[in-house]
């Protein structure tokens, strides 16, 4: 990470992100917030190649612009009243306090913290350790993770599965 | 072969040209981000031009070709034998008034085609046309493949939903329902070459083919076939074609799309076909590899070869069969594509770690895998379709509820009287 074009990469991609973060709070218009948002995945996703994780860089891709941002778009066009937008709420000063709030503490630690410097030279492939990983040490969250997508997936069956005829 | 001493003018590698260059630019002293920046600038300018040239090529064979399977004549008019049509329409598109409708959502309506041509061109990097043409082998391509094609869900939704248009509307949601559910079956589907080969990288998929002498397609039939399909779906290409039925929804998502804005639409449409097939040849097909001939004849030309005949399978599909309906197509996907990969992925892993395991020779290895799937392939597809009936007689007397609101139908039993 110190060559001129990752620094200069990690500036711009930095950038896209909080520039387009920031718009998905400032938009009106709330299809316009999701593409912002999928802004934001896709600049995460860039920063993620300037620090070598190409694996998880493709996952955010995949997972995140390709599978969330179309479950925020349904969302929003299945809900009656999402023409309505953003509107001015009486919260707006509050939310603000709090948020900057939130962003004096996590810029407090950012800079407090010792953060550890590894030497890692080269671009050391990742999808194999991670698989090797996920399915030796951290078999138990796996599974677990995976139990609660299958959980969620029998809760969405049961709740549009439609009543049952009445038996005479 | 007299000419071809991998000098670089060898015709077999357009790779020694390339590298050829990139070795002078080293010698004159120049910095090393200047060979990267030529490196890539020739990949992409050489991809884009092959696109497009093989779009005008092939939308001249298909309309022929569907034509002669339509017992019609097709174009013939302009040019030798209508040569020169797709070109004229080429032309046409680009002077034509691009208008967009009043309703419309200006920025997201501009940016629909160039969200969904850009990932449609990006594929294209990863796929190694012979031994030294890849753009960049990355080591997570099978993955990169998936990844970029999702990135088309979201600009299709967009770009529907900018149009302001009941149709484009209705079109984009079919689409996206039917993107999402088949690319699980994709995912699914390609699981079958990666645990085989152990490796992600598109390079190492073709290199395996090679060391093993065969086709992932031989120990793999039924994960080609769902990808077929599933690419079938991905490409738009009838019988999935349900997202812009003419009959039915007018264009669906690019309605509203004229001139050159629709010619975007067209062309990200044939190169996401040429991309499916690209997929196919090498993770399948053992890519630019033909037992030996690649010394002969130039490597790519076998490749080009192979995509132009998957590509000919997907036309010859859209030209004979008819067009499912949207709850055929999601039943289709969710009912018997699915588990049906579920259990491949299982008997894929199961073979793969006995293999392993025991140290057993490469030939009879293969051999007894590629019998074993074929013959359990064969079972599962036939049983599980006789399980779930093919007859359509179960639906009668059923009411739709709410996927109306989508373009589709779902059905349950009518309340008793």
């Amino acid at each position: 990470m110190d060559d001129a074009g990752t620094i200069i990469a990690f500036y711009v991609l930095a950038g896209m992100t909080i520039g387009s973060a920031l718009g998905v709070v400032v938009v009106r218009n709330l299809i316009h917030a999701v593409i912002a948002l999928i802004g934001t995945f896709a600049g995460l996703a860039g920063l993620f190649v300037t620090l070598s994780a190409d694996f998880i860089a493709i996952t955010q891709i995949l997972i995140y612009i390709g599978a969330i941002s179309i479950l925020f778009l349904f969302a929003i066009v299945l809900t009656p009243q999402s023409g309505r937008n953003n509107q001015e709420t009486f919260l707006r000063f509050p939310a603000l306090a709090l948020s900057g709030l939130v962003l004096a503490v996590l810029v407090y630690v950012a800079v407090d913290t010792k953060w550890n410097v590894t030497e890692q030279d080269g671009f050391a492939e990742t999808a194999g350790t991670i698989g090797e990983l996920l399915l030796d040490k951290y078999v138990l969250p796996f599974e677990i993770a995976s139990v609660l997508l299958l959980v969620a997936v029998l809760g969405s069956i049961v709740l549009v599965r439609p009543e049952p005829a009445e038996e005479d | 072969m007299f000419l071809l001493k991998g000098e670089w003018y060898d015709l077999r590698d357009l790779g020694n040209t390339v590298g050829g260059l990139l070795d002078d630019l080293r010698d004159i002293g120049a910095p090393d981000w200047t060979i990267y920046v030529t490196s890539s600038l020739i990949g992409a300018v050489g991809i884009l031009l092959w696109t497009v040239l093989s779009c005008l090529a092939f939308i001249w064979i298909e309309r022929r070709v569907v034509a002669l399977m339509q017992n019609r004549k097709g174009p013939n008019r302009v040019g030798p034998a209508g040569l020169l049509q797709p070109v004229a329409d080429a032309l046409k598109l680009l002077l034509k008034e691009a208008v967009t409708p009043r309703s419309a959502d200006r920025v997201i309506f501009w940016a629909g085609p160039v969200l969904i041509f850009i990932p449609a061109l990006v594929v294209f990097a990863v796929i190694p046309f012979a031994p030294k043409m890849t753009l960049a082998d990355l080591n997570v391509g099978v993955l990169f493949l998936i990844a970029i094609a999702g990135i088309n869900t979201p600009a299709v939704f967009l770009a529907g939903w900018a149009s302001n248009n009941k149709y484009s509307m209705l079109g984009a949601m079919r689409t996206i329902a039917m993107l999402i559910s088949y690319e699980i079956v994709q995912v699914l589907a390609l699981l079958g070459p990666v645990l085989f080969v152990s490796s992600m990288r598109m390079g190492d998929v073709v290199a395996w083919q090679d060391h093993f002498n065969t086709w992932i397609f031989f120990i793999q039939p039924v994960g080609l076939l769902a990808f077929i399909i599933a690419g079938a779906v991905e490409t738009n290409r009838s019988p999935m074609d349900i997202s812009e039925a003419e009959s039915e929804i007018v264009a669906g998502y690019h309605t509203e799309y004229g001139g050159i804005k629709f010619g975007f639409f067209y062309q990200a449409e044939y190169l996401a076909g040429f991309a499916i097939a690209a997929s196919i040849v090498t993770l399948y097909m053992g890519g630019y590899t033909l037992w030996g001939l690649e010394d002969y004849v130039p490597a790519w030309l076998i490749f080009l070869g192979k995509l132009y005949t998957v590509f000919f399978v997907y036309i010859w599909t859209r030209g004979t069969l008819p067009r499912l309906r949207i709850d055929q197509l999601m039943a289709f996907a969710w009912k018997f594509l699915l588990p049906l990969m579920l259990i491949n992925a299982l008997v894929v892993g199961a073979e793969v770690l006995i293999w392993r395991e025991n140290d057993i020779d490469a030939t009879p290895a293969l051999l007894a895998i590629g019998a074993v799937n074929l013959v359990f392939g064969a079972i599962l597809v036939a049983g599980w379709a006789r399980f779930l009936g093919h007859g359509t007689g179960k639906q009668r007397g059923q009411r739709a509820i709410l996927t109306q609101e989508v373009g589709a139908v779902h059905f349950t039993p009518e309340p008793a009287p």
